[in-house]
């Protein structure tokens, strides 16, 4: 502030700041907060709307407990609302995204941050970030394409004698969904974990190498803690963003995949129900915060690390 | 334990560029050897190949009598103390210094014995939970040691260990380090470009320029007695006269410069051009003319040092000569301004050829 201040004037930073405020205002708080105040009030045709039935409760939230259907899981039978199914089974596939993006994200880092020769690593970056100019539509679209029955991904698979019939891809519970959110953020896990790496003095990976530590146990020991700030950087916005994602398990979803953002799409746009979809919203952001602190606190990661 | 080093014509190249050149030196077992030279000479590229980090382009590295190209460094019996030191600052001092046996599968009761032994070792006691943001470069200094002694390496190899610390600090680290040389009679390698460090701590030294091993010799051989006018310079102050070579006799030789015709010891000019050198400690003056050696000047400037006063003159000619006194009491003191004649003893003073490098 200070700063501005010194190099623009006051004039100058007094509109910025009242620019910087109202972004926030009108179009983060206000909105926010109106969808906030709306989760708790029943959907009422035009007419009743602030009648005696427009009363605040927590019954739009209470609405993800309706509709039980019957599951078995690890031999278990059990009941389970449809709705929290569904918001389980995307924490979970979230989950299965951040830790693939980290399988794949964590050695091409590496090999950015200590080993590629500087010189072609422009290059490579240009080459990672060239797809994140194409549309995510077009991205996901791409991907259905490959991932299509007579696609290129069966027809590669095919020839080279891996698999005897084509696969449906699209068609396997959620095979597809965790492929393109995996394509589509990929690069949140690789960027922060880049940065990490790319901040460890070379001389402690020699160090360790020099006391006799093999490969591993330097990624173990070095690396890898070194690097922990990055990687919970990165699973938080991979994790928050596969969650939050609608148009990737919109588009290559199959007839078995529900994701939560859809379900509270529906109640947007089929429902017309704005109330009970700004409920789920706000459980789905809710939710995923604890369980983002939670995982946090287990791998004890301090809010400051990733702050960095 | 403790192995020695032979280097066997071994280069180093960087693309076009020769960062090591020819390198012949045989390191015997629980020697203080020392790599001296300027920044960029090529001292760190030698470590790094006895090491491992770096193949050399030719030649032969031989640790106990084996050769050990192809071997990784966590296969060589070394112990490399890195410039920076490299602790690692997640772990507490214990697990820092017992890093090496971790991975060597040790349990976790006797590390944690080791480490205090070595701690003890290094004059550190009760800094074992410390972590290493605690501790002060001085400390930070011995942990580095300890962490290599730990892994009981045959040869120490240190890449200017000390220049980090304050002077006082770091001198007080040369009697220490050489103190657990000695202890523990492990060949250390000790790279440096401070003269002072090299000459005192080292058994032998080995001075380099440009790539090129210039001279090996114990440390008063390389201050007595350089080989050529790098190793001269660069390990101490000379009066430098430059000239050509008339008569020779008897390893003597005449010498014709434009401030006289000196007698020196003559070095092996191998036909190329030499200067003579001579210390300021052996530049004597006198109000009258000495029998030979002996250049007129007017004193230009006195500086008190303490244990020695140091005396700038000019000759008639221009050339700019010191000479520095030991403040005994015995010596005169000349006037700034003063006229007076500089003279040496021929035997303390050498015709040496320039740099040994590339043309
Ligand atoms: N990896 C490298 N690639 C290219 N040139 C290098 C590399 N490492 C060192 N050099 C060059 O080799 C020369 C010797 O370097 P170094 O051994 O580090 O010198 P010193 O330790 O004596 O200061 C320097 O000119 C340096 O620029
Ligand atoms: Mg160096």
């Amino acid at each position: 502030m200070q700063d501005l201040l010194r190099r623009y004037g006051p004039g100058l930073t007094l509109i910025m700041a009242l620019m910087v405020a109202f972004w926030l205002l009108m179009l983060v708080i206000i909105p926010n907060m109106t969808l906030f105040e709306q989760s708790f009030r029943p959907y009422l045709p035009v007419t009743e709307v602030g009648g005696p039935r427009d009363t605040y409760s927590f019954n739009n939230y209470l609405k993800v407990f309706d509709g039980s259907i019957e599951r078995s899981f690890l031999g278990f039978t059990f009941t389970i609302p449809v709705h929290v199914l569904t918001f389980w089974l995307t924490i979970w596939y979230s989950m299965v995204v951040t830790v693939m993006c980290f399988l794949l994200a964590y050695p091409l880092a590496y090999y950015m941050a200590k080993i590629v020769n500087p010189r072609s690593l422009p290059t490579l970056i240009l080459l990672l970030f060239i797809p994140l100019w194409v549309s995510e539509v077009l991205r996901a679209f791409a991907w259905w394409i490959i991932l299509a029955f007579r696609g290129p991904l069966n027809w590669l698979l095919l020839n080279l004698g891996l698999i005897e019939d084509p696969i449906r891809w699209t068609n396997m519970g959620y095979t597809g969904v965790v492929i393109g959110l995996v394509y589509t953020y990929v690069l949140f896990m690789l960027f922060p974990i880049y940065n990490a790496i790319q901040s460890l003095d070379t001389n402690q990976i020699e160090a360790a190498e020099d006391l006799g530590a093999p490969w591993w146990k330097i990624h173990w020991r070095i690396v890898l803690p070194h690097s922990k700030p990055g990687i919970a950087s990165g699973s938080v916005m991979v994790f928050m963003l596969s969650a939050g994602s609608l148009l990737v398990p919109s588009i290559l979803g199959s007839t078995t995949s529900q994701w939560f953002t859809q379900t509270i799409n529906q109640w947007f746009n089929d429902a017309l129900d704005w109330n009970t979809a700004s409920a789920y919203a706000f459980l789905l952001l809710l939710l995923c915060t604890l369980f983002v602190s939670l995982a946090m606190w287990v791998f004890r990661v301090k809010l400051s690390d990733i702050a960095k | 334990m403790s192995a020695g080093i032979d280097l066997e014509n071994v280069c180093c190249d960087f693309g076009t560029f020769r960062a090591v050149d020819n390198a012949n030196v045989s390191i015997k077992p629980g020697e203080f050897f020392s790599f001296l030279g300027p920044s960029g000479c090529g001292k760190t590229t030698i470590l790094r190949m006895v090491s491992g980090f770096i193949e050399p382009t030719e030649g032969v590295i031989r640790i106990g009598g084996e050769d050990v190209r192809g071997k990784r460094p966590n296969q060589r019996p070394t112990a490399l103390i890195f410039q920076n030191l490299a602790l690692f600052p997640l772990m507490p001092i214990w697990e820092n210094i017992t890093f090496g046996l971790e991975v060597r599968g040790v349990d976790k009761a006797t590390r944690r014995r080791r480490a205090e032994e070595l701690l003890q070792l290094v004059d550190l006691h009760g800094a074992a939970d410390k972590m290493v943001s605690q501790l002060s470069g001085g400390q930070k200094q011995r942990v580095a040691i300890a962490r290599a002694l730990a892994v009981e390496p045959q040869v120490m190899l240190l890449d200017e260990p000390l220049s980090a610390l304050d002077l006082k600090l770091r001198q007080h680290m040369r009697a220490e380090l050489r103190a657990i040389q000695q202890r523990t009679g492990v060949t250390f390698i000790y790279i440096t470009h401070d003269q002072g460090e090299a000459l005192a701590m080292s058994d032998r030294v080995g001075v380099m320029s440009q790539g090129r091993i210039q001279q090996i010799a114990d440390p008063r051989e390389i201050y007595n007695n350089p080989v050529n006018g790098f190793v001269a310079s660069f390990v101490g102050e000379n009066n430098i006269f430059k000239g050509e070579v008339q008569q020779v006799a008897d390893g003597m030789a005449s010498f014709a410069t434009p401030q006289g015709t000196f007698r020196a010891r003559l070095g092996d000019l191998a036909g190329r051009d030499g200067k003579l050198y001579v210390r300021p400690e052996h530049t004597l003056i006198s109000a009258t003319a000495a029998a030979e050696n002996s250049v007129p000047v007017t004193i230009s400037d006195i500086s008190f040092e303490g244990n020695f006063i140091s005396v700038h003159a000019v000759s008639d000619s221009g050339a700019v000569l010191s000479a520095e006194l030991r403040n005994d009491g015995s010596a005169t003191m000349p006037e700034k301004g003063a006229k007076a004649y500089m003279s040496f003893d021929p035997a303390r003073a050498a015709i040496l050829p320039d740099a040994n490098v590339r043309s």
